[in-house]
């Protein structure tokens, strides 16, 4: 089954009158279950895609569908919504919530996204803290704990909704090669344990090794589509 | 709701100092409020008690243009029995009066046997006299205030008239008036206590029993110039007022104009003024707290959404809607001006319990006025509820731009 189905996906930014074109004609699948990456050079469009799978962005023209859904057109409220009920983000700089604890901020979506009752929503997010290994922690602020752990903590929030998609957009750029290679597998390890398909975006080679699905982007054009590099 | 404001919560404590800062230039709004509003009501409470419970009444009837000439005190504007008796049935059927006193009012000349001045005179039944204006006899400061107010031959003086004319309790004078018809007449009296003035008209005035008052002006029926009535409940008087204005102008005369005229104590003392000014700077001082709640909330908010772009970007990332994001800030506004609304309400209540301890006192022209300030449920409510709803306001156009914001340029944002 595909998940994530984009035809002829272009989009276009205005810098004053001037036109860039960040991605152009892209057309690509990802089947349900896949860990895939999108790999290029620095500003060859792999975020902007991301952004638009991610439904944070709108194309300005082709297809998208994800889970699903023909996401171009959803509004501001929709958008989040079926961000909420769909998708899992990873960001290079984890953007974990100063205030929350760790355990709090595993729970946030759930809380505030998801509206579960405590009861339920306790059970999963120590099955996911334990899965990424940080049950220990879970009482610690953020400020407390290492990079490494920081971005456990932001997979163990993009996967406790139970989402059908996580995107990680340079997942490992702001990690030590050793915590970015543990912070792959254990991304893959997810994948194998909640069956959630993961799509990410980076430009380190040997990252990109472990994907079992690439995209190569230059300059807003998909190069290349397929299996393993 | 409750996991929101915990979340707001946990934002405001995140810049302790700032937070702290804002809260007490919020409460210190809120002192400066409060104690001006139970200080300014004690003092109209002192001043305005002083006027009508010593001296006007809540409300007074005279015969119709009497009022605009009670400075020279005519004896021709006097209401005759027959419109008295009338007036009688109206003021006995009306529930909310507790008491009414009948007054000639008088001018005479004053002498102590050596030289003479000029006094202006109440005559009163002591009973309903004492029953009207209840603190009267407090104003006594020498001499007895035991007993019947005034008694026949007995006169209650003025303290300035007793000083600048040397006379003591006990001592026999005359007072000596010119009656409508333009005879003179004189009678001996003697003084009974000295008054220690109050403000506005009537303050320095001298009291004699009503019957002397009638023997004095040798007045053949029974007429009065002057009915003071005092209200059971002061709230009611605007209500009361309409009523009984209403009745009375259904007196007329032989030309079917209304007899008499009727007025509150704020149309016959120039107090209400002081009064309307009082509450006038009310309003302003109010007006200040809501700037100052309002600024303070709104440049917290202001910075707060500046410093967490990249967070709000990641909350929209995840999911949150952007009326939750909205709420999450509106939150943080409402937290912050009620810690500063409570803490400053709970201090002013620790100041006022002070001020009951240590009360204010400060000379208002001749009298020594106490002061004890006291704050209603009222001005409690309204200073909490201006202070919620200004930080909700304050809080909007933050919280707005927050819930708006393109959540790719705000992860990107540096």
């Amino acid at each position: 089954m595909m998940l994530i189905q984009a035809r002829k996906l272009s989009k276009n930014y205005y810098i004053g009158e001037i036109e860039n074109m960040a991605l152009e004609n892209v057309s690509f699948s990802v089947e349900a279950g896949a860990f895939a990456a999108i790999v290029g050079p620095s500003g060859s469009g792999k975020s902007t895609l991301l952004n638009l799978i991610g439904a944070l962005d709108h194309p300005s023209s082709g297809e998208l569908q994800v889970c699903a859904t023909q996401i171009s057109t959803l509004s501001r409220t929709e958008a989040a919504k079926f961000r909420g009920d769909n998708i899992g983000f990873i960001f290079q700089d984890f953007n974990l919530i100063p205030v929350l604890t760790v355990f709090e901020n595993v729970e946030y979506p759930l809380l505030m996204v998801r509206n579960w009752p405590a009861e339920k929503r306790r059970e999963r997010v120590m099955q996911v803290l334990a899965a990424v290994g940080m049950v220990e922690q879970a009482e610690k602020n953020p400020d407390q704990i290492s990079g490494g752990q920081k971005q456990r903590v932001a997979v163990a929030r993009a996967l406790v909704g139970e989402p059908k998609l996580v995107l990680a957009d340079e997942p490992t750029a702001n990690l030590d090669h050793d915590t970015a290679y543990r912070i792959i597998n254990l991304m893959k390890q997810m994948r194998d344990d909640f069956g959630t398909t993961f799509l990410f975006s980076t430009h380190d080679p040997k990252i990109m090794l472990e994907a079992e699905q690439t995209f190569v982007l230059e300059d807003g054009r998909l190069s290349v589509t397929g299996g393993a590099l | 709701m409750i996991a929101l404001l915990k979340l707001s919560a946990r934002n405001l404590m995140r810049y302790r100092r700032r937070t702290l800062l804002t809260a007490i230039l919020i409460a210190v709004g809120v002192i400066a409020l409060l104690l001006f509003v139970a200080t300014a009501g004690s003092f109209k409470q002192v001043m305005v008690g002083g006027i009508t419970d010593s001296m006007l009444g809540h409300l007074q009837i005279h015969h119709k243009g009497y009022t605009a000439s009670i400075d020279n005190l005519p004896l021709n504007l006097d209401l005759k029995p027959a419109a008295i008796n009338k007036v009688d049935a109206i003021l006995k059927s009306e529930a909310a009066i507790a008491s009414y006193s009948k007054r000639v009012k008088l001018g005479a000349m004053f002498s102590n046997f050596n030289e003479s001045t000029s006094i202006r005179l109440n005559g009163v039944d002591p009973v309903a006299e004492d029953a009207t204006v209840p603190t009267l006899r407090q104003r006594i400061s020498d001499g007895t205030s035991t007993g019947l107010l005034v008694e026949p031959g007995q006169i209650l003086i003025p303290a300035l008239l007793a000083k600048g004319m040397k006379v003591k309790v006990g001592d026999s004078i005359v007072l000596v008036a010119t009656n409508a018809s333009g005879s003179v007449n004189g009678k001996n009296f003697i003084v009974r206590g000295v008054l220690e003035a109050v403000t506005g008209p009537g303050g320095r005035d001298g009291y004699i029993h009503i019957d002397d008052a009638r023997d004095l002006l040798r007045l053949e029926q029974p007429d009065i110039m002057e009915i003071a009535i005092r209200l059971k409940n002061m709230d009611q008087l605007s209500d009361v007022n309409d009523q009984l204005s209403q009745k009375l102008s259904q007196i007329l005369n032989k030309e079917d104009k209304p007899v008499t005229e009727l007025h509150s104590w704020k149309e016959l003392s120039p107090f209400a003024n002081i009064v309307k000014m009082i509450d006038m700077m009310t309003l302003f001082i109010r007006i200040m707290l809501v700037t100052i709640v309002m600024v303070s909330v709104l440049n917290v908010m202001l910075m707060a959404v500046y410093e967490r772009i990249r967070e709000i970007g990641t909350l929209a990332a995840i999911g949150t809607q952007p009326n939750t994001i909205m709420g999450m800030f509106i939150g943080e506004g409402l937290l912050l001006g009620l810690v500063g609304a409570v803490a400053g309400i709970l201090l002013s209540l620790a100041i006022l319990a002070l001020l009951q301890v240590v009360p204010i006192s400060f000379a208002f022209g001749r009298e020594v006025i106490t002061l004890h300030p006291t704050l209603s449920i009222i001005d409690i409510t309204w200073v909490l509820v201006a202070a919620l709803l200004v930080s909700i306001l304050a809080s909007l156009q933050p919280a707005w731009r927050a819930s708006r914001m393109d959540p790719i340029k705000a992860l990107h944002h540096i």
